[in-house]
């Protein structure tokens, strides 16, 4: 596009505008807390229970993903069936949930009073208000981002391969795990980071659904709302605040780097596009 | 493009509406326990557009601390507004209404006495420290002999950002008791049960009010702030089951 037209100026002004609207408040996080008070920040043991809380759970959350997520995957990427559009629209919703009401969701599927509550509690098994109550929010807001990802990946494996395979003797388990996931392996990473990034984010459904409490629900986004209301709570929220976009952008590059493997190493996975 | 720009002009218009009357619009920044009262009196406030945002005390006054444009904090205790008037970021406040707390529990439930919330396994939901009905419900549970305080503390499942937040994870039956305060159990009347704090445990609850001191509107937020202490706000605060100032 040449730039000197009118309209290629409006987009170049466009494009400023869009840039530095999105970039400034990132930067602007960093430019307020100077290193040695991020650090203090840190150091409270609230700050970094909440760090490690918000670690473990969205690991957690992510085996539980991946584990139930790429086989289900693989299943809905493989069938064709009444309804499947319909399938993939719901287990998409959450996407484009509210926080909130993924939270309220929960609670009415799982909570005391809810659907499956009192299954759950003959179970022996408490979700409200304890880590594991995290974990499943997690899952529910995250999962999708996985899904997604992994049922393209399966879709574009070329079918052929699967194919060879079994002609060979492999059985459908075989397929699955020595050429599926291969194949599919960079669509499943990419999926897995933003799932990873959308739980590490993750505040209405786990307030909702969790609650609030320091070293068993309180996670760093959690943590950061909290201490942002007590009173010369800025800094640490400003702080807590840091450590995620750095957590973020890691998995964001993540992602970005998994993507230019592809077109650089694997030739293959290309000619099968 | 032709089918575009219009779409475009959708969300704009949205925005846009709204504040097209005349009349002054005056932003009330209100504590969660006072949204039906003020959401009462602001919709009959005459000569202004009365727009309300609630939320724990706590939060409002770090979002007055990080600038935001209003014209009234109505806080659910004093040391908000006074510690903001230090800071020279809102007038002199004024204590308009009092308040007791009191603790919630679903129907049918075996809670009948503060000492039962000891008892193990009872799930008890509580405010932030931050936020004062959190710190008012602690103020009770120190006024405990200790042997009760531990257990009760032992309880404790959740620290919500809000008073109203605590009374949902009540009515929606996730906990089994919560400190609120007796007018956020009054909304809730027939969805929960109550017991009592007894008077020489309550708490002082005093809620002060101030116009922000880059309020647009200081005539009108004044008239307001006056109306809360005699007239249609003190109504309807009374109405709401608030206590009058001292």
């Amino acid at each position: 596009m040449r730039l000197r037209s009118g309209f290629g100026l409006l987009a170049l002004v466009a494009a400023t505008i869009a840039v530095a609207f999105l970039v400034l408040p990132v930067v602007a996080i960093f430019a307020d807390v100077s290193p040695g008070r991020l650090l203090d920040a840190l150091g409270e043991t609230s700050a970094r229970e909440a760090l490690w809380l918000s670690l473990r759970t969205s690991l957690l959350a992510m085996l539980i993903v991946v584990v139930i997520g790429t086989p289900a995957a693989y299943l809905l990427s493989l069938r064709r069936f009444r309804g499947r559009a319909l399938v993939l629209t719901a287990i998409e919703l959450p996407l484009v949930m509210p926080p909130a009401v993924a939270g309220i969701a929960l609670l009415a599927a799982l909570g005391p009073n809810g659907v499956l509550g009192g299954w759950i509690e003959d179970a022996g098994l408490e979700l409200v208000f304890q880590t594991a109550g995290v974990v499943v929010a997690l899952v529910f807001v995250s999962a999708p981002f996985f899904l997604r990802q992994a049922i393209a990946a399966f879709a574009a494996l070329d079918p052929r391969l699967p194919e060879a395979a079994r002609t060979l003797g492999a059985g459908p388990f075989r397929v699955f795990a020595t050429v599926a996931v291969p194949g599919a392996r960079q669509g499943i990473a990419s999926g897995l980071a933003l799932a990873w990034g959308r739980a590490l984010g993750e505040f209405g459904a786990t307030l909702l659904f969790a609650g609030s409490l320091e070293g068993v629900t309180q996670t760093a986004p959690l943590a950061i709302f909290s201490e942002f209301s007590r009173p010369g709570g800025f800094d640490a929220a400003l702080a807590l605040s840091a450590v995620l976009i750095v957590a973020s952008a890691l998995i964001l590059i993540g992602v970005k780097l998994l993507g230019a493997d592809r077109a650089i190493e694997d030739p293959a996975a290309e000619g099968a596009r | 493009m032709r089918p575009l720009l219009p779409l475009l002009l959708v969300p704009l218009a949205i925005v846009g509406c709204g504040g097209g009357a005349d009349e002054p619009t005056l932003t009330v920044l209100g504590a969660s326990s006072l949204t039906e009262a003020l959401s009462k009196y602001g919709g009959s406030l005459e000569g202004a557009e009365v727009r309300n945002s609630f939320a724990g005390s706590d939060q409002l006054a770090a979002q007055i601390k990080q600038g935001a444009k209003a014209d009234v904090f109505a806080s659910a205790d004093t040391g908000y507004p006074a510690e903001l008037h230090r800071e020279g970021l809102v007038g002199k406040p004024v204590v308009f209404a009092r308040n007791r707390l009191v603790v919630v529990v679903p129907k049918g439930s075996d809670v009948s006495s503060l000492g039962d919330l000891a008892r193990p396994g009872t799930k008890i939901v509580i405010g932030d420290p931050s936020v004062p009905v959190g710190e008012y419900a602690r103020e009770v549970l120190g006024r405990l002999p200790a042997r009760e305080r531990e257990g009760i503390l032992a309880n404790i499942r959740s620290e919500e950002p809000e008073v109203t937040a605590v009374l949902a994870k009540v009515t929606s039956g996730a906990a089994d008791a919560g400190f609120v305060y007796v007018t956020d159990a009054k909304t809730v009347a027939g969805a929960v049960e109550t017991v009592a704090v007894p008077p020489q445990l309550q708490p002082d609850v005093a809620y002060a009010a101030a116009v922000l001191s880059g309020s647009d509107e200081p005539e009108l937020a004044r008239r307001y702030v006056h109306g809360l202490l005699r007239g249609a706000g003190g109504a309807d605060l009374r109405e709401a089951g608030f206590l009058p100032p001292p």
